[in-house]
């Protein structure tokens, strides 16, 4: 099934969120849409799946103008659509769910949940989903989850699936696995439109790229264009995706972690002994598998988590046993993982949210009150320091792009005199533009001789901002090593392979990644 | 956006008062005996029912703001005083509950904390004899602190076990009812009276009417533009106010960002309480003067309603008060003048809370576009 995009144009009130957009996708080819958040990419897939009326222009299926007014449309049509958010009910099994929506009846108005589960059966098998039809939603990792809903798509027999920035909730390992089936959908036959703003999974898997920017198609590329060059489509100047930084200068140690033990609720070790120190002016990260510890990790230096045993000492002070607020004024920023969850109050202003733990700071205090004049002019200023695009900094922060949240919560972290920065995934889900300028401002922190802690699963951003790499596994320290150390090595010890171990076994087997890095593409 | 939600509480009472004007004409003799000829004569049903209609508002009008047929103007304004005076306790304990709500916690407790502001105030207004003023504001002070223990037992028991504060604070309506019920049969309160009704508060611990003795309004209606403009600094200027704010709106951001959700939690209901109870003291000292096991009327409760027809705001609340405290006083006039039954003003309380918590159902009727900001279709 050939689908055409001819001059689709979307407006929002004054806002051209698509402007005159031409897209072909051809029958079984992997077409990646790349562009920044924001760029237009998911109105533009909102659009083509019926959720939204496009104010001019039309969609063709083979040569042939269609007509959606709404997701039924679309999916009678044969497109299929996985949401970068779920759309499943958490307490339904896979059958259940794959079957929502033209549920099929046996005699007396039975579900017929047998043929529903045939079906996943007969797709997982065919594909290698390996789901099981009776497993509950919401006992399932996220990546299963999110083939859960490929199937879902099948299933209604979609010849074009959309799938909208499906790696950013998942491991360097489901996304592997993801990119696996899509070569897989691929061979059936099946187009995909692939949107991300994630270079590295463009090159490896599409056919086509085209580049979205503020809402128009800047231009079309080969998956073997080089990353700058994508990137610089992508944000309309060239980007410089390696980070040019001094070598550190390390000063004395800042933060001793010793034998830390964090139990989760069910009393398994989810940090297991940890113990390791970072200097000032040095950046460690701590590398990793999501939900290996790192998480807990943190939250215990923070206090949000109280250790069974172990110490974190700051500058030769105990931090284990203190409150958040007064870890914090010990002289600890901390960007957490999930930013709009734990890091900004959605509702808050921009102003609001940029002094939100810094209330007791003698800046923004009058009295009993808040300081609303020296509030206004700390956004003034951080807003211009950072670049954050916001309308004003009375507009509430839920209402800002992923990349300039999490502006705002590193802006007011670093709005104070710091002896430790810690950051977790200071980069997820924030446009190439926005990470570029992060990671500046992360190193020029430990320039002026601030211990940095970043947690990371992501190898990229490992690689480009660490001095000093912890690498941890199943809550425990499989190795600390030095920051030029090769992918494969990391990669191999993120898996609990010990480090004299992963470098022989990286040598022996160079992966497609090295191979992609050195220009020797497969 | 605020003026968008402000026109839409205007447009909910104006349709309140259309389907309320139905009910009235539907319940009308005169409109009944029209509707049985009404294919004969069908102008003589639109005049009656316009007829009834018209007067049955036109007395509500004249009970809550201005009797323009009274022979004096002190007669004439009477009415506004009322509405006044029925909606200072109103006003008060509604902050109470908005406070709550800011912060993320549903008080339902109210009526309780109504309840022990009145019984504390009131045993230090009829017991202790103590000189003017002092004794004013320690009755006063005695209200707010009974109320705030109320409420601070459901603030500590949310905060140290996770006891949800619905639940709590509505066992505790029933206790304080039955406190009051059983205090009502002591020698301490009810002195020598023979029924269920306590002493009269003392001269001195009295609130000082505000306009004369021609009026019932007492300074409790100072003291709730005082609230008012203290809840509003509160929370639009203060840190702790800046904080429970905060906590109300996103709990896992507060406590990254050092703010003890627990200490917060106890703190508003400890604040809530204080204004409900105070709400109870302006109530008895001001407008009762004893206490009766009716004391809290349905004060309590009309706040939470309050509070969401003043959408937890300071002056929303204020004015919401004033509306509610208008039907209540305007409604019993236009029983008395046009036989309306006063069930009618209950019927357009509620039809109002019901627009108002339904914003998208009256932008539709009167076709207001949808504030920007919030996009069509599910997925964005």
């Amino acid at each position: 099934m050939k689908l055409e995009l001819r001059g689709i144009t979307k407006r929002f009130g004054p806002l051209v969120a698509n402007d005159h957009i031409d897209l072909v996708i051809e029958p079984g080819q992997i077409h990646a849409l790349l562009g920044e958040n924001g760029a237009g990419k998911s109105t533009l897939m909102n659009v083509l799946f019926g959720l939204y009326e496009p104010d001019e222009g039309e969609i063709a299926i083979d040569d042939a103008v269609a007509k959606f007014s709404g997701p039924a449309d679309a999916l009678a049509a044969g497109i299929g659509m996985v949401h970068q958010h779920f759309m499943l009910v958490p307490v339904f099994t896979v059958a259940e769910s794959v079957m929502l929506g033209h549920e099929s009846t046996r005699r007396g108005g039975l579900l017929d949940l047998d043929a529903a589960r045939a079906k996943v059966r007969e797709l997982s098998d065919r594909f290698g989903f390996d789901v099981n039809p009776d497993a509950v939603i919401e006992d399932l990792p996220v990546g299963v989850q999110q083939r859960v809903e490929i199937i879902k798509a099948m299933a209604r027999d979609a010849r074009v699936l959309i799938l909208d920035e499906p790696t950013a909730v998942l491991t360097p390992q489901e996304t592997d696995e993801l990119i696996e089936i899509m070569r897989q959908l691929r061979e059936a036959g099946t187009s995909i439109v692939f949107i991300t703003h994630k270079l590295r999974e463009v090159r490896a898997v599409a056919d086509v790229i085209t580049v979205i920017r503020h809402g128009k198609v800047v231009g079309t590329a080969e998956p073997s264009a080089p990353e700058t060059e994508l990137a610089a489509m992508m944000v309309g100047r060239a980007v410089s995706l390696e980070l040019d930084k001094a070598p550190a200068e390390p000063g004395d140690v800042a933060l001793e972690v010793q034998d830390l033990l964090v139990l989760d609720p069910t009393g398994a070790r989810v940090v297991d002994d940890v113990s390791f120190e970072v200097r000032a002016g040095e950046i460690l990260a701590v590398a990793g598998v999501q939900g290996n510890g790192q998480s807990e990790l943190v939250e215990a230096l923070l206090g949000l988590e109280t250790p069974l045993r172990g110490s974190v000492r700051l500058g030769g002070e105990e931090l284990v046993g203190l409150s958040v607020r007064q870890v914090l004024d010990k002289g600890v920023g901390f960007v957490p993982e999930d930013r709009s969850h734990d890091g900004l109050v959605g509702e808050f202003s921009v102003a609001e949210n940029l002094v939100l733990d810094l209330l007791f700071d003698e800046r923004y205090r009058r009295g009993l009150s808040v300081d609303l004049a020296a509030v206004q002019a700390n956004a003034t200023a951080r807003i211009e320091e950072y670049d954050i695009r916001t309308r004003g900094p009375a507009q509430p922060a839920g209402r800002l792009s992923g990349g300039n949240q999490q502006k705002v919560v590193v802006a007011r972290e670093l709005s104070r005199p710091l002896k430790l920065f810690v950051a977790s995934q200071p980069t997820r889900g924030v446009d190439v533009g926005s990470i570029e300028f992060l990671h500046r401002r992360i190193v020029s922190e430990r320039d002026v001789g601030t211990a940095v802690l970043i947690v990371s699963t992501e190898l990229d951003e490992v690689s480009a901002l660490a001095d000093r790499i912890a690498v941890m596994y199943r809550g425990r320290v499989v190795g600390v090593v030095p920051g030029d150390t090769p992918r494969d090595v990391l990669g191999l010890m993120m898996a609990g392979v010990p480090l004299d171990d992963a470098q022989r076994q990286a040598a022996e087997n160079p992966t497609t990644e090295t191979l992609l890095e050195e220009g020797e593409a497969p | 956006m605020s003026t968008g939600n402000a026109m839409v509480t205007v447009l909910a009472f104006v349709l309140a008062l259309v389907i309320g004007g139905v009910l009235i004409a539907a319940v009308d003799p005169d409109v009944t005996k029209a509707a049985g000829y009404f294919f004969s004569r069908p102008g003589d049903l639109l005049s009656a029912a316009w007829s009834a209609v018209a007067s049955a508002y036109a007395a509500l009008f004249r009970g809550a703001v201005f009797d323009y047929q009274a022979d004096t103007f002190a007669l004439a304004i009477r009415p506004l005083t009322e509405t006044m005076t029925t909606a200072t306790p109103l006003i008060i304990a509604s902050l109470g509950v908005a406070v709550a709500f800011r912060a993320g916690l549903f008080n339902i407790g109210a009526q309780g904390q109504v309840i022990l502001g009145a019984i504390v105030s009131g045993y230090i207004g009829f017991t202790y004899h103590l000189p003017a003023g002092v004794a004013v504001l320690l009755a006063l002070l005695g209200g707010i602190a009974g109320g705030a223990l109320w409420g601070g037992i459901a603030g500590v028991l949310k905060a140290r076990t996770g006891a949800h504060e619905v639940i709590v604070t509505i066992m505790l309506n029933y206790v304080a009812t039955n406190l009051l019920a059983w205090l009502l049969t002591t020698k301490a309160f009810i002195g020598t009276n023979g029924e269920p009704k306590s002493i009269t508060v003392l001269p001195h611990a009295q609130l000082p009417l505000l306009f004369g003795s021609q009026f019932r309004v007492t300074w409790g209606f100072v003291i709730a533009i005082l609230a008012s403009v203290a809840v509003w600094w509160l929370m639009s200027r203060s840190r702790l106010g800046f904080q429970l704010r905060a906590v109300g709106s996103n709990p896992a951001a507060s406590r990254t960002a050092g703010i003890s959700v627990q200490r917060m939690t106890i703190y508003v209901m400890l604040i809530s309480g204080a204004l409900a109870g105070l709400a109870g003291a302006v109530q008895l000292l001001g407008t009762s003067k004893y206490i009766t096991d009716g004391i809290a009327g349905t004060i309590g409760f009309d706040a939470i309603t309050v509070a969401l027809l003043g959408r937890s705001k300071p002056l929303g609340i204020f004015f919401a008060g004033l509306l509610y405290g208008g039907l209540s006083a305007g409604g019993r006039f236009m029983e008395v003048v046009t036989g309306t039954p006063i069930d009618i003003v209950l019927v357009l309380q509620a039809l109002v809370v019901l627009f108002v918590a339904a914003p998208a159902l009256v932008r539709t009727i009167f076709r207001i576009p949808a504030p920007s900001g919030e996009l069509k279709g599910a997925a964005a």
